[in-house]
């Protein structure tokens, strides 16, 4: 696994293993923030920055608890360095942007128990990335995430004006959406290698 | 603390029916649709994820009173990897095959948002008693939410029920309920269910009152 080429890591990781329709990494911003267009890119934008820092974090870690060996305090350290990041795209966003901050809301706090950047650091350390590899792999993950979030939001916003039964509303009518993406999405198996 | 209103069976009821995390609350939505393409999967997951709920929500309500107020949000979350580490270790003693099957979502159960939200929402204000029904009755309700799902999946798409064959040969399975796409489409008919089910009772209710005021 760790001699893939870049290529194939970043096509793996943004359509054919997408990490929300393929490993449902991430279902709760997904269904929670995507039924507006604009928010949707701007929290894949935060996301994938989150996980790009998290990415570069937990392969220090692994490193460092490979040589003191103590693999059972992985999960921990990686989720207070995934909460510190958060903390710190918080702060960041806040000074820099204050209109993307009242934008994103609650969901930039959520961005810690967002699986997918907990669910990246383990795949990657499960897989034993180099470097390099870590961080094309966090690239295409936040990439594949944006996409289906952005996807789903476009369909979303054109949903509002169509009539469904009453019964239908909501989120069964979103995860029937997203059940169709997915199957969209199967059709990239192969693709990547 | 305002004197409480319900009592720990109230606590314990609500968790399986009225408030069921996965159905009617949608929360933890991750590992639901992940691990739920066999109801063996499903089940196994169902309960680490409610071990942990309950473990977690006796700390947490035990030390509520200890938890300085800026940085709870990290103590639970530490809390509840710990226990998520227990789960890991354990299951990859009892069984090699299902913690192979299981794989990196048993380590996923730390972001459960179902986990971090009874915490937050309940085991921080409530006693320990209390606390401990109602991760009992979430913990189930999540298993059981998690099993009808693995169920249906496992029974249409590989015409088998914890691995024993149901029907005759020429069934042909649904790959489909397989895959991932299989999940969200399993999760959304049960909402759909549960939807129609929720609107037939509150017309009848309507009904009801309209009788009694004309």
């Amino acid at each position: 696994m760790a001699d893939e080429s870049l290529w194939s890591i970043f096509i793996n990781a943004s359509l054919v293993n997408n990490f929300v329709l393929a490993y449902f990494l991430g279902i709760c911003p997904f269904l929670g923030v995507s039924s507006k267009l604009e928010t949707a890119t701007r929290m894949g934008g935060a996301v994938t920055f989150v996980m790009l820092v998290s990415s570069i974090c937990a392969f220090g870690i692994q490193a460092l608890l490979v040589a003191i060996d103590a693999p059972y305090l992985k999960l921990i350290s990686f989720i207070a360095v995934i909460a510190s990041t958060v903390q710190l795209v918080e702060m960041l966003i806040k000074k820099f942007s204050p209109a993307l901050f009242r934008a994103l809301g609650i969901f930039l706090p959520l961005i810690t128990t967002n699986c997918a950047i907990l669910g990246l650091a383990l795949f990657q350390t499960n897989k034993g990335y180099s470097f390099v590899q870590c961080i094309v792999f966090a690239l295409g993950a936040g990439t594949g995430f944006t996409l289906a979030l952005v996807l789903m939001a476009g369909l979303r916003e054109k949903l509002e004006l169509a009539e469904v039964p009453d019964v239908t509303k909501g989120t069964a009518l979103a995860l029937m959406l997203a059940g169709l993406l997915s199957v969209a999405f199967m059709g990239f198996g192969g693709l990547g290698g | 603390m305002a004197t409480p209103t319900t009592t720990g069976t109230d606590e314990f009821v609500k968790g399986l029916w009225k408030e069921n995390p996965v159905f009617v609350q949608v929360l933890g939505m991750c590992p639901v649709l992940a691990v739920s393409n066999t109801a063996i999967n499903a089940l196994a997951m169902g309960l680490a994820t409610a071990f942990v709920l309950i473990m977690s929500n006796i700390v947490v309500s035990s030390l509520r009173n200890f938890i300085p107020k800026e940085v709870r949000i990290a103590t639970y979350i530490l809390v509840i990897a710990t226990f998520v580490t227990v789960v890991d270790y354990t299951i990859q003693a009892i069984s090699l095959d299902l913690y192979k099957a299981l794989g990196a979502f048993i380590s996923l159960i730390v972001v459960n948002c179902l986990i971090l939200g009874r915490a937050e929402a309940f085991a921080s204000k409530n006693t320990v008693l209390r606390s401990t029904m109602d991760g009992l009755g979430m913990g189930i309700g999540f298993a059981f939410a998690l099993f009808c799902l693995g169920a249906v999946r496992e029974i249409l798409g590989a015409g088998s029920l914890f691995g024993v064959q149901l029907f005759h040969d020429r069934f042909q399975d649904w790959v489909v309920m397989i895959l991932p796409s299989g999940g969200f489409f399993t999760l959304a008919g049960w909402l759909l269910i549960f939807n129609w089910v929720k609107q037939r009772k509150a017309r009848a209710v309507a009904l009801e009152l309209g009788k009694e005021a004309a």
